[in-house]
């Protein structure tokens, strides 16, 4: 199967797309790379998907470096595959400010899922801030479309909280190991907030109790409100090297989603994400317009007789009409 | 083929058993430097786990180091099962080659090949030539 | 001195000159002997390897008589990583980096007309090394010599395949498990022979820094100390059978400063820190290998001139035994030519330049003296880390640090730093990235290791699988599982009787990977 050109038309893409949906791989990989791309060919990739997506329970999984996310993702996705799902994973890791180019080695990790037939896609973030590509979820939409599922989406942790992986997932589940209080002591809140699932992990470790310990009393005094059709986090101890808890894991991933169908709360974070999503090319498409406006001549001021406010809200009535 | 400005994405393992991946990752590093994406697969990569990911990562190039004086079973080996998996994706081939067995690799499809002591310019270009992101068809 | 040395103009020369302690004194800085090599050369044991077991036959006899003193093997990758040569992964390497070994068979052959009994053979391999050892003691017995004759090293030392070369099999701790079984056996049966050269060869190949080099390879020998008396053994009776394996690149007084650290830093932890009380135990003995990693494929004879200076830094270092690399090793396994004007490099040192006079000529030089110190205070720093993450414990903190991926980092860190002051021009590589007129094709007369050895050595696999007794062979890997699921129970035994019944190497590794399970690194990149 031939890539089709840069605005070769919807019926390449629309090719493509029937392709994927009947397994052919290939097709997938080529779906994602135009997603990628941007610009009319997403458009039209997003599209074609439209209409077959909402089968795929989307799991986005984070933590700090060194949890053992991918180690995770890795035993997670392949005790899936062997029980029969078709499992894929995203998996994002940062692209240099500096060159633009990245190392993917989240693929690396995951050798026994690949080998069990999971997808897997790297992904690098290209400059998307808060971490998470601007393609992430016209790439979960087309795999939610060629049928996988659950579609898992590994995230960068740099010790910060990712509340872009709220926006691209229907259940988060949150990987801290031994010592993490130490590590985001800062930033505790904002894990608390994303959490739908905490899972503790190289529970073989000292301090790994001490580590849930912690984690519990941090739900108990919280004045932040969990999620809301969530009810409180629960807390999963794994050793995923050795497989410990993966089943529990798993287990606990799919019981999330029952609570989320229950309430009709699945349908209101699906309808919160399709926002965000809207949101997140809205404002790519005003920056880029007012990356256009700055740049024109005559449309800025001479002399700074206009304060940069007065400025802005000129070039805003322009734009907007 | 035109330089759409989009990063080449490149797939970087090692087939066989040598251990030696110093130079491997030292290439990985330069590729990122050189604005490319890069899905490092590491050492002891089958054939089959090669094409998986070339095919799911929607490869640009494979770039395959070699140092055991494999390369002539294994280089055509990795050529055939990307042609016969229908994926039309370049194989470099880089680490220690003697230039005697050049002709060979290039008729068993190699698209390139780096020698022991390349520069980042070289390795980079040959990269980006590969993957028909030079300007040339 | 009844031994009287003359320069070439006939000027008499002292064994020795110089304040402080001597050589053969402790801490040792000055050598480990009195005389060094006025009393004797070190060994000149030349790395061989290639083919079938009867090809590298051919190139030892054709060593001893060229000269050389002790032998010294190199496995094929497969056998490395403990896999026959039928294995799916062994297609396209049989023979082709080292030399095929199945069975005792090929072991029989790879020392056929050698005298076991009065040669000193090297083995480097390390996943699966108590295998070839028990392999080499059947041979040796076939051959009416018995073991405690035996003399000879292996290499042996696993903690360095995470941290550096990745010819590992099974996780860490049961492999320190089997190495410390090796060093208990050598210890009561073995008396001449070493059981692990902790080697940081491969540390510094892979992209290290002289000092990380030094402080890796002496944190690993002091994790096999721990390990060791863990295991039951007193200090004294195993660790003067330890020994070393160092490699010797192109930075002439860094490296001559690390090996006399080495041997400063190892007297005073074995003495003040283990409670070592034998001399020999607090003596460290090394092998040098020049750096293959400084060779270039561009005008290879250049090589010959950067083996002389890393073999002369290596002698004036005081090494016990060296390998010089030939000059076509860029691009292939050495040719027999080659590796002859290796071996005659060694010679050209030992017979003609006088260095042997007088033990550590350079002791006393002021820059000498303060680079050792140096290094020695930069390796503290490294050994002062791995105690801290190692709650006390070096062996702790060296499976930590594994673990962690942190040697793996700082490795990649200085390759790459290497790498881009190469790029930048800011160091120079004569042929590489300067003084480049000359450069031209390469691929004539290298060494060829073609096809056909592999089907050669497939059929002499076959040949012994169907010759053998299959119900000793299932009877004797029954014996090694049980054995190997007891931590207690040495594995030497069982694994003697494997071999004796021509086992295969992959039979026995298959068999203890299922007690050991297999390790599956975490990339550093």
């Amino acid at each position: 199967m031939e890539a089709p050109e840069p605005g070769a038309g919807s019926s390449a893409v629309a090719e493509l797309a029937d392709a994927s949906r009947s397994g052919d791989r290939r097709a997938t990989a080529r779906l994602l790379s135009l997603v990628e791309r941007g610009g009319d060919p997403a458009d039209e990739v997003a599209s074609a998907a439209h209409a077959h997506v909402g089968g795929a329970h989307v799991v986005g999984i984070t933590g700090a470096p060194g949890s053992g996310k991918s180690t995770i993702t890795n035993s997670l996705t392949t005790l899936l595959a062997e029980a029969g799902r078709r499992p894929a994973v995203l998996a994002v890791d940062p692209s240099s400010p500096l060159t633009g180019g990245a190392i993917l080695g989240d693929r690396v990790r995951m050798s026994g899922a690949s080998e069990a037939g999971v997808f897997i896609r790297s992904m690098a973030t290209r400059g998307h801030a808060g971490g998470l590509a601007l393609a992430v979820p016209g790439a979960v939409r087309v795999l939610d479309a060629a049928g996988f599922d659950p579609v898992v989406v590994e995230t960068v942790g740099v010790g910060q909280v990712e509340v872009d992986v709220t926006d691209a997932a229907d259940t988060t589940v949150v990987v801290v190991a031994p010592g993490w209080g130490d590590a985001v002591q800062a930033n505790k809140a904002g894990l608390l907030e994303v959490a739908d699932l905490f899972v503790v992990n190289k529970a073989d470790r000292p301090g790994a109790t001490d580590a849930r310990r912690d984690l519990d009393l941090m739900l108990d005094l919280s004045t932040v409100a969990t999620r809301p059709g969530s009810g409180r986090p629960s807390i999963t101890m794994t050793t995923a090297t050795e497989g410990d808890g993966i089943g529990e894991l798993a287990a606990a991933v799919a019981g999330h989603l029952d609570l989320l169908c229950q309430g009709g709360e699945l349908d209101r974070r699906r309808e919160k994400r399709r926002i965000a999503e809207v949101r997140a090319h809205l404002e790519h498409l005003l920056a880029g317009a007012a990356d256009e406006a700055l740049a024109t001549e005559g449309l800025l001021p001479v002399q700074a007789s206009e304060s940069p406010m007065m400025a802005a809200r000129r070039l805003a009535r322009k734009l907007l009409g | 083929m035109v330089d759409t400005g989009l990063p080449i994405r490149v797939v970087l393992a090692k087939l066989g058993l040598d251990g030696h991946d110093r130079g491997l990752k030292v290439v990985a590093r330069m590729l990122r430097d050189a604005g490319m994406e890069v899905v490092y697969l590491g050492l002891r990569q089958t054939t089959d786990n090669i094409v998986a990911a070339v095919e799911q990562e929607d490869a640009d190039v494979v770039g395959i180091s070699m140092h055991n004086a494999g390369h002539l079973t294994l280089g055509p080996l990795i050529v055939k099962a990307l042609d016969e998996a229908g994926l039309a994706v370049p194989v470099v081939i880089g680490g220690i080659v003697p230039d005697a067995d050049l002709p060979e690799l290039e008729a068993a499809g190699v698209a390139a090949v780096l020698g022991p002591g390349a520069s980042v310019e070289e390795v980079v270009s040959t990269v980006r030539s590969a993957a028909g992101r030079d300007g040339s068809t | 001195m009844d031994d009287p040395r003359l320069t070439l103009s006939g000027i008499p020369l002292s064994p020795v000159y110089g304040e402080g302690p001597l050589p053969g004194e402790y801490p040792y800085t000055r050598g480990v002997h009195t005389d060094m090599y006025r009393s004797r050369l070190w060994t000149m044991r030349m790395f061989a390897g290639f083919g079938t077991a009867t090809d590298t036959n051919g190139r030892f006899r054709e060593l001893l008589r060229s000269g050389s003193t002790g032998l010294s093997t190199a496995f094929d990758m497969p056998t490395l990583m403990g896999r026959d040569s039928d294995h799916p992964w062994s297609l396209g390497e049989v023979g082709r980096a080292g030399v095929a070994v199945d069975t005792v068979e090929d072991m029989s052959d790879l020392f056929a007309d050698v005298d076991l009994g009065g040669v000193s053979t090297s083995m480097t391999i390390n996943g699966p090394a108590a295998i070839l050892l028990a392999m080499y003691v059947v041979v040796a017995e076939q051959g009416g010599v018995d073991r405690d004759r035996l003399a000879g090293t292996l290499q042996n030392d696993i903690l360095k395949e995470y941290q550096a070369q990745k010819e590992y099999i099974f996780p860490p701790r049961p492999s320190v498990r089997l190495v410390t079984d090796v060093i208990r056996f050598t210890a009561a049966e073995m008396p001449r022979w070493n059981p692990v050269s902790v080697s940081g060869y491969h540390i510094r190949e892979a992209g290290s820094t002289a000092v990380q080099e030094l402080a890796f390879t002496l944190a690993n020998g002091f994790a096999y100390v721990e390990a060791s008396v863990a295991a039951g053994l007193d200090v004294d009776a195993f660790a003067p059978r330890l020994s070393f394996f160092f490699n010797s690149h192109v930075d002439f007084f860094e490296e001559i400063g690390k090996f006399r650290a080495a041997r400063r830093i190892w007297a005073r932890w074995l003495r003040d820190r283990y409670g070592a009380v034998d001399e020999r135990s607090l003596k460290l003995r090394f092998h040098t290998q020049t750096a293959g990693v400084s060779l270039t494929a561009q005008q290879p004879e250049t090589n010959i001139a950067r083996v002389a200076i890393q073999a002369l830094a290596g002698v004036l270092g005081g090494t016990q035994s060296l390998h010089t690399d030939s000059h076509d090793e860029a691009l292939a396994l050495p040719s027999e030519a080659a590796a002859r004007t290796a071996l005659r490099t060694q010679q050209v040192i030992a017979h003609e330049t006088g260095v042997t006079g007088v033990a550590d000529p350079l002791g006393g030089s002021a820059y000498v003296e303060w680079m050792t110190d140096e290094v020695e205070r930069r390796a503290e720093e490294i050994f002062a880390h791995l105690d801290e993450i190692g709650g006390g414990s070096i062996l702790e903190g060296v499976h930590e640090g594994i673990q962690s991926g942190w040697f793996m980092g700082e490795i990649a860190e200085s390759a790459y730093r290497f790498e881009r002051e190469v790029n930048a021009g800011d160091r120079i590589v004569v042929g590489v990235n300067a003084f480049t007129e000359g450069n031209g094709g390469s691929g004539a007369d290298l060494l060829r290791v073609g096809q056909e050895t592999e089907d050669d050595q497939l059929a002499r696999l076959a040949a012994v699988r169907s010759g053998r007794d299959s119900e000793a062979v299932a009877a004797s890997l029954r014996r090694v599982v049980a054995d190997a699921t007891d931590p207690e129970v040495n594995l030497m035994p069982s694994l003697i009787e494997a071999v004796r019944a021509r086992t295969t190497v992959g039979e026995i590794v298959e068999a203890l990977e299922g007690v050991f399970g297999t390790y599956v690194e975490t990339a550093v990149i």
